[in-house]
């Protein structure tokens, strides 16, 4: 085990950090931290009071494929139900994944157990969205960032003072916060020690979920600068979620476009949001307020129709047919969309969509039409016609 | 308890157009003694009907307590308010229970930001609906329930006969909002307060409650009283904003002049700090700081600790809302040193160049 001053991973490679973009550059696109492959977590729904039986699956997490480059930001973007939390923690190995590869480094997580697993954690941490509720309240600030580091080896007895002090320097704590507990902070500062003890460890990537959305805008903007300079300090990689697209454009590298379960597009941040392909994509960035009143009355909003449909139930073919302003009579409903480079003027290659007609709605071919409202029940599964005899169906779903 | 109407520079522009709903120098003071903590500080302000007024702030600027005060929600023990809130005339402020239940559902309606916890859980959503209408209309069940079935279809829910059996569990979030603002809209209210109606709504779901609410209003000349966090939505909804900072509006404008031409410093530190999706991504200029800093009115301004363009005087006297020198008696400050009138690059918004299809 290193020491936690000089550790090698620590070191950015220079082109990686230089410039917010650096990201971006095909020379570094050959280092990849995080691959993901196929990715699926299901989870099951139990019915029944003294013997379980499975009557469906929640397809929370279902095939996402995609990989992560050292000292970028990837940014994840998707409405609540979407799976974006669960595939968070399925590459954390906190959700057990029902299959595919998640490759940390070249070494595939899902197939560790135990003490191997244990000291993979090291490299990769979590910074949650609640930060009062992830933080222990019967523990001080010390006590909190030291748990880590002990169970990690990284300090022995005394002598991490100092160390403690160089960790609330970064993310812009007094010292005098070691010796108080999380009660006394507000908001900013509690996802500051939460920021903290994820980067007591020297982790090499941080997953981010929703760091920032509990908080006020003004303090909002405080923990987004800090995260950036945190960045560059460190050679960080992020794997930002979160739901607030204007957040994830501002510090992404890249962004992924989720809906249930899957996908939809995937760009670099400034092409998805100059050419949105996915008719998903358009329509969220049209809801987006905007705070300038100028652009709220000139644009024209996609409104979609009805809501996110149950990921127990998920429609056939492309997911978001249902909802679907360009849905044709064809494909859209029998055969699911991969991920796929268009050939459109102006697109890079870089920039990935899963719909058959992404280039019929980019030239205008295709416009878009009325979509009746589908119902969606969030209490329905696969065999919601089969009530249970004890009561309702009770969904087993990591928190 | 009567506040000093003269005084008030609002006053001015409500002598134009009749107000539906008149705030003046609404106090809400919580505990007593020492540990009195003053949560809504002399708020004014006015509603005209078919007009939305935005009362924008972060967590703890009173935004919401101001609406539980006016519509009589805020517990009978533990706080102390002052001031007047007159609706068609009428002071609300003194009025006695059996009248106020009177007016709530059918002048004045609410909808609240947690639409579950705004439901009973226990009730079909059908016989909450009814329950409103039966109440303020004296129908028949039967006819409450048609109407109720009615309102649920107005509001964008599908199928609304089944859906008025079901309960709210058995919605989905949008939909429980959408029942909410059916209840509230059972009657036809004339004023509607709206706190944090799409604060926990995804934005797609959002973008068509906010479209419902803008529908309605300019429909029905219904006054909307829109409190909430998100500038985004006042951007696109409000006529009018007031922003709210520890209790008392510090600035009020028509929402182009407000986002064009903000004057206050925490206006400019808002829309500062907020990232753009249609513009070029920079570092942001955050307001440094939190609400914990802040001083005491009676000291001087409570928003000078975190002020980037705070100057002696800040701190030593209280700066009072009046009419912006320049900008017409429609637009009120409440600040010693203002951004310069057409400000830096802080916070003017610049058309987008590129639209999203």
């Amino acid at each position: 085990m290193s020491s936690p001053t000089q550790d090698p991973q620590q070191v950015p490679s220079p082109d990686v950090t230089e410039d917010p973009t650096g990201g971006r550059t095909p020379g570094a696109s050959d280092d990849i931290l995080l691959e993901v492959r196929g990715l699926k977590v299901h989870f099951p729904i139990k019915k029944g009071v003294f013997i379980d039986r499975t009557v469906g699956h929640v397809y929370a997490v279902d095939g996402i494929d995609l990989q992560i480059r050292r000292g970028e930001t990837y940014g994840l973007v998707g409405e609540s139900g979407c799976g974006k939390s669960t595939f968070g923690r399925a590459i954390l190995q906190l959700e057990t994944t029902t299959d595919g590869e998640v490759l940390f480094n070249g070494t595939d997580l899902a197939s560790l157990g135990g003490e191997a697993l244990r000291t993979q954690r090291r490299h990769m941490q979590m910074v949650f969205q609640d930060p009062l509720g992830s933080l222990d309240p019967r523990q001080t600030v010390e006590q909190l960032l030291l748990e880590g580091m002990r169970a990690h080896g990284l300090v022995m007895g005394g002598g991490a003072r100092e160390r403690l002090i160089e960790l609330l320097r970064a993310v812009g704590l007094p010292r005098t916060a070691l010796s108080k507990y999380p009660h006394e902070f507000s908001g900013g500062q509690r996802q500051r020690v939460g920021i903290a003890r994820a980067l007591s460890v020297n982790p090499q990537l941080i997953v981010a979920d929703e760091p920032v959305s509990a908080l006020d805008v003004s303090v909002q903007a405080q923990v987004i600068n800090l995260l950036a300079d945190l960045q560059e300090e460190l050679g960080l990689t992020y794997l930002l979620i979160a739901h607030d697209l204007a957040v994830v454009r501002h510090i992404s590298d890249r962004v992924g476009v989720m809906y249930l379960g899957a996908l939809v597009e995937e760009a670099e941040a400034d092409d998805l949001y100059a050419q949105p392909l996915h008719p998903y994509t358009r329509a969220l960035m049209s809801a987006v307020p905007v705070p300038d009143p100028v652009v709220e009355d000139s644009r024209e909003q996609i409104l979609l129709a009805g809501d996110l449909p149950s990921p127990a139930n998920p429609p056939s073919g492309c997911r978001f047919h249902t909802r679907c302003p360009w849905r044709q009579e064809t494909r859209c409903d029998t055969e699911r969309p991969e991920l796929r480079v268009v050939q459109i003027d102006g697109v890079p290659p870089s920039q990935r969509v899963a719909c058959h007609w992404a280039e019929q709605i980019a030239s205008g071919e295709l416009q878009p039409h009325e979509v009746a409202v589908t119902l969606t029940d969030p209490t329905a599964t696969e065999s919601d016609h089969d009530e249970g005899l004890f009561g309702p169906a009770s969904v087993i779903e990591a928190r | 308890m009567t506040a000093q109407p003269t005084a008030d520079p609002a006053l001015d522009r409500s002598a134009r157009t009749a107000p539906l709903l008149a705030v003046r120098d609404l106090t809400v003071t919580f505990g007593r003694g020492r540990r009195e903590f003053r949560a809504v500080d002399g708020v004014s302000f006015d509603v005209a009907p078919g007009q939305t007024v935005g009362l924008v702030g972060e967590s703890g600027c009173g935004k919401s307590v101001t609406s539980l005060a006016i519509m009589g929600l805020l517990p009978a023990r533990g706080n102390t308010i002052g001031g007047s809130a007159t609706f068609a005339g009428e002071e609300l402020l003194t009025m006695s229970g059996n009248e106020l239940r009177d007016r709530r559902g059918r002048d004045l309606a609410m909808i609240f930001q947690d639409p579950l916890s705004s439901l009973n859980p226990v009730v079909p959503l059908g016989t909450q609906v009814a329950e409103v209408i039966e109440r303020h209309k004296r129908v028949s069940r039967g006819e409450a329930r048609e109407q109720a079935r009615a309102m649920l279809d107005k509001v964008g829910i599908p199928d609304p006969t089944r859906r008025l059996k079901e309960y709210p569990h058995q919605l989905s979030g949008g939909m429980r909002q959408r029942a909410l603002i059916a209840m509230a809209l059972a009657c036809e209210p004339r004023l509607l307060i709206a706190d944090e109606p799409t604060t926990a709504l995804d934005v797609t779901i959002q973008a068509q409650i906010l479209a419902l609410l803008k529908e309605l209003v300019q429909d029905s000349e219904t006054a909307l009283v829109m409190i909430t966090h998100d500038l985004g939505v006042v951007a696109g909804l409000c006529d009018e904003v007031n922003v709210l900072y520890a209790g008392r509006i510090v600035e009020r404008a028509g929402r182009h002049d407000l986002f064009a031409r903000p004057r206050h410093p925490y206006t400019g530190g808002l829309l500062a700090s907020i990232p753009r999706l249609h513009e070029e991504r920079g570092r942001l200029t955050p307001v440094p700081g939190s609400v914990s800093d802040n001083i005491p009115w009676e000291q001087g301004c409570a928003f000078a600790p975190r002020c980037s363009s705070a100057i002696d005087v800040c701190v030593q006297q209280t700066p009072e809302l009046v009419p912006d020198p320049g900008h017409g008696p429609d637009r009120l400050l409440r600040c010693h040193n203002p951004l310069p009138a057409p400000p830096t690059a802080a916070g003017s918004g610049q058309p987008a160049e590129e639209e999203t299809p």
